[in-house]
């Protein structure tokens, strides 16, 4: 308001306030700093509740299903799979893309909203980074087991061997090999990063309780921290880097996935949009499972203060955003389909819509492009339970957007005489649903034994964490702040 | 001579009352000394003349090298230790090889930023005199410290101690070493 004229201006300015905005209240109810902590440490310092061991023995059973599967597989060969002429890839890939497509939304909210200085990061991203890391381990099973014989799964790698030929590196799956592989290792990097201060508080705490074992192992992998300012200083800046070389390589994590299917010459997947559009769908898969995750989480353990329903808006709004890209994406496809003139590409198209696949594709457009349109809504968005049945929709869908991408464009290729029809064979399918009970096992491992919240970087967003007393905005004067207009224009 | 103790240790409660004194221990001209605070505190780094960490040098070291590592390896198995010709293409060609050398990029800087982070602050230390103060593990949940070190030749056990006091801190301790 600095071109304001407070002599010129007109009288109404004298009655007119600016609406001020406040700022979302990240920790409700003034919470203080050691009650975060006994928050926080108390989910892991007290008693296993019955519904953890109820939960953790059904997951652990449902894993075994995958355990099963793979143990078949290899003392078989990779025929029990449904995989034929032309369908060479099918669940496996397709279950490979969903998983690795759910980790991407942990490492948005931990590495791009950090660095968008989003600070409503603070309370989910340990769950969603544990949640990355463990949707990267369901996600390698599929392509390491898919290879046949895995105890070759070695020669992915440039490592000498009797053939002394060499992987070629002109390839995108060779591509693959490298993305998911340093995904996976920046993933846990960053994590236990992350980890360490809460670590330090976990190590104090069970000394103090007389707890020496537990106190000994957490204070291993905690390092040694004090919390010295001096480490500090160094460790927030290892924090932003990582944060700052995990952007752009999730982002290339799935561009490369997409890579595997656009730098093919098939239709339907020889593409351009494959890369923005496999990445916008990726973070709206993972936010649906990050809102899978915390909702029930949030309600068990009583997060609400810390998780609030300014979080939860946001997150709805974010699967909103790129669940509307996605929708775009699929709609931009057909119009080049169409505009390109290829009438292989374009029957590609035709056939997924209306094709022997149809039931596929529009459970894919129906979960995906008018699902997240419910998250217009205050209302909806305010009820837990809808949100988290509606986040359930989007998991679902995000899966049947990768089988149409890629059993639709195989089985129905360039000559009619090799067209198929793929179905699953029973193994696949166990192969699949057990890794939702490994997912469950180790994501319930970590709520039993880590804190699900950082809880330094909590504290940090409380308004007491701030060395001027809450006054901090004082000298900083904007559009619509009060204090702007008392200093140019109007007088109260 | 009794042994000398390792520092003065000063209790504060708020991170304002944290903030000033580390304001005011910087401006006595103290060299060893620190904050033992249970989150980075917005500020302090200013107030305790700390200058910038030099942990982004060693994690540009690990990027340049990381995507050397990638250029080199692909050339060295494409076009020099058993070259192949794939589809007719050049042995070598920085495009195709750019890829896996941008994620070793990532890679390297991940590893170089994490190494270099332990390594600038010293640690694994499982054992440090101010770990021994028996009150730490507030320091860890909600309260605040300021550590002077022995060893800082402005170090006076009379005249730091009424420093810490002035500045406002509580159950000032001397901690063994």
């Amino acid at each position: 308001m600095a071109h304001a004229q407070p002599a010129t201006a007109p009288a109404v300015l004298q009655e007119v306030r600016p609406a001020v905005l406040p700022r979302a209240v990240l920790v409700e109810h003034g919470r203080s700093f050691s009650w975060i902590t006994d928050k926080i440490c108390g989910i892991i310092e007290g008693k296993t509740p019955a519904w953890w061991w109820v939960c953790f023995i059904v997951a652990c059973f449902v894993a075994s299903f995958t355990v099963g599967g793979i143990t078949y597989l290899v003392a078989t060969g990779v025929g029990v799979w449904g995989h034929a002429n032309p369908v060479n890839w099918a669940w496996d890939i397709v279950n490979f893309v969903f998983w690795i497509g759910i980790g991407h939304a942990g490492t948005l909210i931990s590495a791009i909203l950090c660095l968008l200085r989003q600070k409503w990061r603070t309370s989910i991203n340990r769950a969603a980074e544990a949640m990355t890391i463990f949707a990267v381990v369901c996600a390698a099973i599929f392509p390491v087991f898919h290879v046949g014989r895995v105890w070759y799964a070695w020669y992915l790698f440039p490592i000498p061997n009797s053939n002394i030929i060499w992987q070629n590196f002109r390839s995108p799956l060779e591509w693959d090999v490298f993305a998911v592989s340093t995904y996976g290792t920046v993933s846990v990097l960053f994590w236990y990063v992350g980890l360490i201060p809460d670590l330090a508080v976990l190590r104090d705490r069970f000394y103090a309780a007389g707890n020496k074992f537990r106190s000994f192992l957490y204070g291993v992998f905690a390092m040694g921290w004090r919390g010295s300012n001096r480490h500090w200083s160094n460790y927030e800046m290892a924090y932003l880097i990582l944060a700052g070389v995990s952007t752009p390589l999730v982002l290339s994590v799935h561009t490369i996935v997409s890579f595997d299917f656009a730098v093919s010459l098939l239709p339907g997947w020889h593409t351009t949009i494959f890369p923005p559009y496999f990445v916008a769908g990726a973070i709206f898969s993972g936010f649906g499972m990050v809102l899978t995750l915390m909702l029930p989480l949030r309600a068990i353990y009583g997060l609400q203060d810390l998780i609030t329903q300014y979080h939860i808006d946001c997150m709805c709004k974010i699967t909103l955003a790129t669940g509307t890209i996605v929708g775009y994406a699929y709609g931009m496809e057909f119009f080049i389909a169409w505009y390109s003139s290829n009438p292989y590409e374009g029957f590609a198209f035709i056939n997924r819509a209306f094709g022997h696949y149809s039931w596929a594709y529009w459970i894919m457009i129906s979960c995906n492009v008018i699902t997240p349109q419910f998250f217009w809504s205050k209302w909806i968005r305010r009820n837990t339970t809808l949100v988290w049945v509606l986040a359930i929709f989007v998991n679902v869908g995000m899966w049947f957007e990768r089988f149409v991408i890629i059993v639709t464009s195989l089985a129905r290729d360039f000559l009619p005489s090799s067209w198929g029809y793929y179905s699953p064979s029973i193994v696949e399918i166990f192969t699949f649903f057990g890794t939702f009970g490994v997912f469950s096992t180790l994501f319930l491992l970590f709520i039993r034994f880590l804190p699900i919240m950082p809880m330094a970087e909590l504290k940090a967003v409380t308004p007491q964490a701030d060395v001027h007393g809450g006054r901090h905005g004082d000298h900083k004067t904007g559009f619509g702040d009060p204090a702007s207009i008392e200093q140019g224009g109007a007088k109260p | 001579m009794a042994a000398q103790p390792y520092g003065l240790i000063a209790t504060f409660t708020t991170t304002p009352a944290l903030y000033h004194a580390a304001e005011q221990v910087r401006d006595a001209g103290y060299r060893y000394w620190d904050c033992i605070t249970p989150f980075p505190v917005h500020g302090l780094d200013k107030a305790m003349g700390l200058r910038r960490s030099i942990v982004p040098r060693i994690s540009l070291a690990g990027g340049i090298t990381g995507f050397i590592t990638g250029m080199t390896m692909i050339w060295w198995t494409a076009a020099w230790d058993y070259p192949l010709v794939v589809g007719g293409k050049p042995h070598f060609s920085p495009m195709y090889a750019f890829p896996v050398s941008y994620e070793l990029t990532i890679l390297f800087t991940a590893f170089a930023t994490i190494i270099g982070m332990f390594v600038v602050n010293g640690l694994p230390m499982h054992y440090h005199p101010v770990l021994k103060y028996e009150h730490i593990r507030r320091g860890m949940d909600d309260t605040f410290f300021v550590v002077i070190e022995a060893r800082d030749p402005r170090f006076n056990l009379a005249n730091t101690k009424a420093l810490l006091e002035k500045a406002g801190g509580v159950s000032i301790t001397e901690l063994e070493s």
